[in-house]
Formats: structure tokens, sequence, C-alpha cells
């Protein structure tokens, strides 16, 4: 039986405030199970008994903290995870879009994209890709690298495409990518109008405004008060009526802003902005 | 058992008779929260939590939201797709990393969260199954001084995980769901 590797709350802290002075990286409002439970993943990975010994290499090797933040970050994205709110947005929200004449939509906390390109699919089939801009941004400059290339493990593209039958699509979803060894590789078409930037929820601004921001699934991770000023964030972001789509047990309901909110569906957890 | 603030279930292949059972089985009113992890499959429609609700005689019975707070007396289905956590706070972080013995929610993942959260006023019961989550789980609730149960792997349709956690845990408390199913009463105290 190996030995348990723990850290207590206490040194959680000290790693969380080693991490903000030395790098930059603010982890200080995360919530705190999940991030306790990944620090104890990444001493178990990194062979760190102690927490001792993981603020010594963070301290002290800059490749190590690199490789720490990439496994510290939850990088775990599916295309067309839960289908029922792609479908949602291709028969409510993108016929509201489409009276745009240019779109703007921000994917945050993108990961390795695969949610973004399987937006640029819908956009494509409501024929709206050409004239949107997707940006997609994440605070993990590895997971933005592997996006930029388009790259899916293929050992995935089955439930993928079994999603994407449900979500309503009736295309060839093989159409969509090229199979290579042990890689799917999105066309480059429906990745031509995505940017990819780094961003942190936690300490950057608005940098734009977009009819559709989606952040599904990133505020989990956040403590009430992040989750508050993100969520204001997101609404200083948005155009009049544009709309916020979050993960599907993300509320609304606990955040300081649920009043500058209009629910458009309650299952699939889509807002709408009232201003 | 004094105390108890939080009975956590977790159960696969084979357990939902079992969980419908102990649910049924919970006295009228109790001054805890339960938590119910079950392997399920996602992307798909679930009503996992209708199923249940209808079998449980009025007891609350939902899928909780992320930073949910947590009520006695309500039972908390993990919702598809998720790890469910709690915060020291006593809410509920939902997480999406990667599965954990190929499953998400994992057992061991709520069960760890619940020994850290609850430490000795924490009840854990692992039913059946086809795999090794849980096992783990209930080593950290008892580390913590709670009480980790596992249904008898005679009377489990799936053997392989209530054994595999008795094999890792010589404090388990090794019972029939009949005899669990009356361990809960014994909790309203």
């Amino acid at each position: 039986m190996t030995v348990p590797i723990y850290i207590s709350a206490e040194d959680l802290e000290e790693v969380v405030h080693l991490v903000r002075r030395q790098y930059g990286y603010d982890f200080g409002d995360y919530a705190r199970a999940s991030l306790q439970r990944r620090v104890i993943r990444c001493m178990q990975k990194a062979g760190c008994l102690t927490a001792f010994e993981l603020k010594y290499q963070l301290t002290n090797d800059e490749r190590f903290f690199a490789w720490f933040i990439e496994s510290l970050t939850v990088n775990v994205t599916e295309m067309f995870r839960d289908p029922a709110f792609y479908k949602e947005l291709r028969n409510t929200v993108l016929p509201k879009l489409a009276s745009y004449p240019i779109l703007k939509i921000w994917h945050a906390g993108c990961s390795t994209g695969e949610e973004v390109f399987s937006m640029a699919i819908l956009l494509h089939e409501a024929g709206l890709l050409n004239r949107t801009r997707l940006y997609a941004t994440d605070l993990n400059p590895a997971n933005l690298e592997r996006a930029r290339q388009g790259i899916v493990p293929l050992q995935n593209m089955k439930e993928y495409t079994s999603n994407y039958i449900q979500s309503g699509g009736t295309n060839d979803f093989s159409s969509y990518y090229t199979a290579r060894y042990e890689n799917a590789i999105i066309h480059k078409e429906y990745r031509k109008n995505i940017v990819f930037a780094t961003h942190n929820l936690a300490t950057d601004q608005v940098f734009n405004e977009f009819q559709l921001v989606c952040c599904r699934n990133v505020l989990i991770y956040f403590n009430r008060e992040l989750q508050n000023r993100v969520m204001t964030l997101f609404s200083n972001s948005l155009a009049p009526l544009g709309y916020l789509a979050l993960g599907m047990k993300e509320s609304l309901l606990f955040s300081e802003a649920r009043d500058q909110f209009d629910v458009v569906s309650p299952v699939v957890r889509i807002y709408r902005s009232k201003t | 058992m004094t105390g108890c603030r939080v009975v956590a279930i977790g159960g696969s292949a084979g357990s939902i008779p079992v969980v419908t059972a102990l649910l049924q089985a919970l006295p009228t009113s109790f001054p805890f929260a339960v938590f119910v992890v079950l392997h399920r499959l996602k992307n798909v429609t679930s009503s996992m939590d209708t199923i249940l609700t209808s079998k449980g005689r009025g007891l609350v019975i939902g899928e909780p939201d992320d930073k949910e707070a947590i009520v006695a007396h309500r039972v908390y289905l993990a919702p598809q797709n998720y790890h469910l956590l709690i915060e020291a706070d006593r809410t509920i972080s939902l997480d999406y990393s990667e599965p954990v013995h190929y499953s998400r929610p994992s057992i061991d993942v709520t069960f760890e969260s619940i020994a850290m959260a609850y430490a000795g006023s924490a009840v854990a019961i692992l039913l059946s199954g086809a795999n090794q989550d849980g096992a783990d789980g209930l080593l950290a609730i008892v580390r913590q001084g709670g009480v980790a149960i596992v249904q008898d792997p005679a009377t489990a349709e799936y053997p392989v995980m209530p054994q595999a956690a008795i094999n890792r845990n010589k404090n388990a408390v090794v019972l029939t769901p009949e005899h669990i199913a009356s361990f809960l009463h014994t909790l309203n105290d």
C-alpha cells in the first residue's frame, strides 16, 4: 500500500501564496476542495511526499512550475458535450443571432478547443460562420498551442459523432475532420475565424463586446466571490441582449449578477442580458 | 453512532435496487444530508433523480448545482459527468476533471472529500459494482474517524467492488442490505 500524500489547508494556502508571489498566477479564489485534490495529484505524480518538497521545487525550478500549472488546471473537454445544450443553441439562440451582420462569440476557458470547434460547426450549419469571429481564451498557454493545431484524439470521435447527432446534426460528422494516425484534424475552414489568446478570468479584464459568451464548466473551480467577479466581467462584455451560456449545473441563482439576466433555458443554462 | 451529519452511498452495477431500498428505509425525519454517487452514462438524458424520487416516499432528491449549500434531510444525487466534492463551508463544488476508475462521478472523489469535510461525523456505504471505485474513499473515511460500511459481497449482484473495498479496509463493517437499512435508523438520535 502506498503512503497517502496529503496537504493541509494551511500548506495549501502557502503554495497558493508562493505561486502568486513568484509567478503571478492567482489561485487565491479557487474552490478549495478541488484545488486541494489537484495539488495532491500533482504531488503524487511528481513524487513530492510533503508540502515542503512541493514548495521547494516550485521555488527553485521554473520548468517544474510550468508543469505544475499545466497539471493543476483542469484540461478536460469534449466536442458537443451535453447535446441538449447544442440543440438549444441551434433552435433558439442562433436564429436570434442571425440578425446581426457581424457576430462575436467568446469561449472563456476554452481548454484545448473542443467546444469552440463544436460551435464553429454549428455556425457553419446555420450559415453564420463566415460572419462570425470566435475568441477562444484560456489561462494555460499549452492548451492554446494544442487548440491552434485543431487536433482532437481520434479515439474520442465515435463518442463525439454520437453527441453531434443527438444535438440535431444531420451532416456526415467525418466530413469536418481528417483522420491521421491517432488524431483527427478539424478542417482549417472551420477554424479560420477562431482567435486563440491567453486570458486569465481571475485577473484579466474586458477586451471586446460579444453577442454570446460561452463559459461552461469553468466557474465551478472558483469560489463564490470570484464567480461573482467573473459574472460582472461577462455582464460588461456582453452586447445589449447578449447571451451567456454556462454548464448544466452552474446556476446564476447564487450570483449577485442574477438580476441582470433573463433565463432563456433553465435546463441547459442559457441566460440573456436584460440590457 | 451519535452526531452523524452526512451519509454517503456509492454504487455501481447492480446497486440501484439497494439504493432505492435504503432511501425507502430512511426515517421520516433525519438530521443529516445524504449523498448518492452512482456510476452512470454521460451525454444521455437521465431521469435518475425522478426515478429515485418516485420511490423515495416524499424525500427531496435532486442533482445539486455547483455552490449549493448542503441542507439536512435532503438527498443529493451526484450529477452525470461531474465529480461531486464538499467544501469546508459545507457547500457543494462540482468538478469536471479526469474520470477516476473510468468513472465521473467517482465514488472515491466524493468519499475522500466528505472524509475531509466531515471527519468523524460521516458514514459511507459502498454497494454492488464491478470495479475498484470506492475502496480508497472508504479508507479516507476510516482514517478521518468516520464509519465505513460495505454491502456483503454475497448479497451483491456484482461483488467485485464491495470485495475490493473489504480487501483494502480491515475496519470496514460488512452488512447485508437489510442490516444497512436498520443501521440507518440508529442514526436518528
